[in-house]
């Protein structure tokens, strides 16, 4: 099967909704993809059905009139060659033919291994926040939040609203730079962060800066975590642990196409254009911004995909969030002892349970994965590289196709897409 | 912020590991799980339990078989009626 469009856009969050709008109601014929079911992408999980979030809202609204297609569950596995994407969609796949890309596809959560890591309950902050938006039951269940920076206290915020305890927030970052941050912060437009600071205020849950997660205990599931508070060990019980130490970029896909990426975001000139020709990135791929970078990018890619005039405003708007990312980057980076929580049993990769101990040795991912099989699992290193590349500063690898786990009949491009086969599909 | 509480929204009853559950639509595979006993998804290559992480479909700890269906993510799936969901925990 296959599909073509003038513009696709991979990823259907703020970016890439803001991108297909723009694109959409110029004129151009956009198609977009997501591996979720609905779009909204991570920062709106279930708007659109729940309508609750205003600007989720005003966008969702504005996308299903805009005339972009949209595919849900359909998730990008490769490319085999320029201007064609193969998708996987359930237990089918296609293959697109593109004009142009807008690449969209989010950030994920960074990952550090300490011990009792891979017990059960104990999840990312936003991974455990973006389940409660899912319908996960917390009412009445303790929590415990350890990580840094805005989203903290987003998800604490999110927990709090569904009837789940709040126990404590453990921010890893020392108070001055996370005062002089979240000062910082009312200069920005970084409206939802805002509102978030705002609520973990008004539900007035302990929260310590200089605090982080030591270990996670319990028999067969988490029962209690062990934290440094400022030097001080304490012991709460709980239900769930939510740990993550803030966001990286999904690059695999624009690795894959080929689009050059540097200090972990990928490169773009003023019309967000990749190295790749034709091949636009927007949001959280340009280093982690928030909802207001990903809008903003994502009109400014939308027009310049069309050939579009780019208002003044956008501009001058992309410039002041950008400021923003540039202190949240600064206010994230995970400080020195969370390099050291994990003993030499403690598995850095959950894929194929690889200790850190088997990594003795090892200079770099590419050995790691040769001699130990880190990052040689499901989920193809997103979870372990990432935390090698904090722990022992090993930079990423290039992405090789499939970027994401597909079927073999996924990865055949059907005969009449493909321009150098003659194979009947 | 609060939601209300679900009055309206429709229910689905699936199946997980065979045991009935019944969630309002919307919700998760991922977050259906948590209302059984074990929040567990598989178990690991030494047999201990493993559970979901991310929520977002990066770290493949919630890989289970749906609808016969091998390797499908949880938490990248909607409940759906008679769903059978098996874990390989
Ligand atoms: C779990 C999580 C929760 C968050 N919660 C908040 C919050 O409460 N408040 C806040 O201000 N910010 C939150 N953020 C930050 C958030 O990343 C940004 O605010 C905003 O969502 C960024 O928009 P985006 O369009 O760049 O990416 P996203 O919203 O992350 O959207 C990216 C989309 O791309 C899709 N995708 C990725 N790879 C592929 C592929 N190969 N094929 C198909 N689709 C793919 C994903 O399914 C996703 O829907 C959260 C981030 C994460 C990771
Ligand atoms: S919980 Fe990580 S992929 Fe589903």
């Amino acid at each position: 099967m296959r599909e073509a469009c003038d513009l696709v856009v991979v990823g259907a969050g703020p970016g890439g909704l803001a991108a297909a709008c723009r694109a959409a109601e110029a004129g151009l014929d956009v198609l977009v993809l997501d591996a979720q079911p609905e779009p909204g992408g991570q920062v709106w999980r279930g708007e659109a059905r729940k309508g609750a979030n205003r600007l989720a809202r005003r966008w969702l609204t504005r996308f299903a009139a805009s005339g972009a297609r949209f595919r849900p569950g359909a998730r990008v596995v490769a490319a085999p060659q320029p201007g064609v994407l193969l998708v996987e969609e359930g237990s089918s796949s296609f293959a697109v033919r593109y004009g142009r890309a807008v690449l969209a596809t989010g950030a994920r959560e960074r990952f550090l291994p300490f011990p009792g890591w891979t017990l059960p309950g104990v999840l990312g902050v936003s991974g455990l926040q973006v389940l409660v938006k899912d319908g996960f039951p917390i009412r009445g269940k303790r929590v415990v939040l350890a990580g840094t920076g805005p989203l903290l206290l987003a998800a604490a915020a999110t927990i709090h609203a569904h009837g789940g305890e709040v126990l404590y927030i453990a921010e890893q970052a020392s108070a001055a730079s996370h005062w002089g941050f979240a000062l910082q912060l009312w200069r920005h437009p970084a409206r939802l962060l805002q509102g978030a600071l705002m609520s973990a205020a008004l539900i007035s849950v302990p929260t310590s800066t200089d605090a982080w997660v030591i270990a996670a205990e319990g028999e067969g599931r988490v029962e209690s975590v062990r934290l440094s508070v400022r030097g001080r060990e304490e012991q709460p019980r709980c239900d769930y642990l939510g740990a993550a130490y803030g966001l990286v970029p999904n690059l695999e896909v624009a690795r894959m196409l080929g689009c050059e990426t540097s200090a972990s975001a990928v490169v773009v000139n003023e019309r967000l254009e990749t190295r790749v020709p034709k091949v636009h990135a927007v949001g959280e791929l340009l280093g982690i911004g928030g909802v207001d970078q990903a809008l903003v990018t994502g009109e400014l890619a939308g027009l310049a995909a069309a050939e579009q005039p780019i208002p003044v405003e956008l501009e001058h708007t992309w410039h002041r969030v950008h400021a923003f990312a540039a202190q949240l980057a600064l206010h994230d980076a995970p400080r020195a002892e969370l390099r050291r929580l994990a003993t030499p049993d403690t598995l850095l990769c959950r894929c194929e349970d690889v200790p850190m101990s088997a990594l003795e040795g090892c200079q770099n991912l590419r050995e790691a994965r040769l001699y130990a099989r880190l990052g040689m699992g499901a989920c193809q290193g997103r979870t372990c590289g990432t935390a090698a590349q904090t722990l022992f500063g090993w930079p990423g690898e290039d992405v090789r196709p499939p970027c994401l786990p597909a079927r073999i009949g996924s990865l055949r491009l059907p005969s009449d897409v493909s321009s150098t086969h003659t194979r009947e599909s | 912020m609060r939601e209300p509480a679900s009055k309206a929204t429709p229910l689905v009853t699936l199946r997980i590991n065979g045991r009935a559950v019944t969630v309002p639509v919307g919700t998760s595979v991922a977050a259906a799980l948590a209302m059984t006993d074990r929040f567990v998804s598989r178990a690991d290559l030494s047999g201990r339990p493993r559970g979901p992480l991310c929520g977002m479909g990066v770290c493949f700890e919630c890989r289970a078989t749906i609808d016969g269906v091998p390797e499908v993510l949880m938490c990248l799936t909607p409940c759906r009626e008679d769903q059978e969901v098996v874990t390989d925990a």
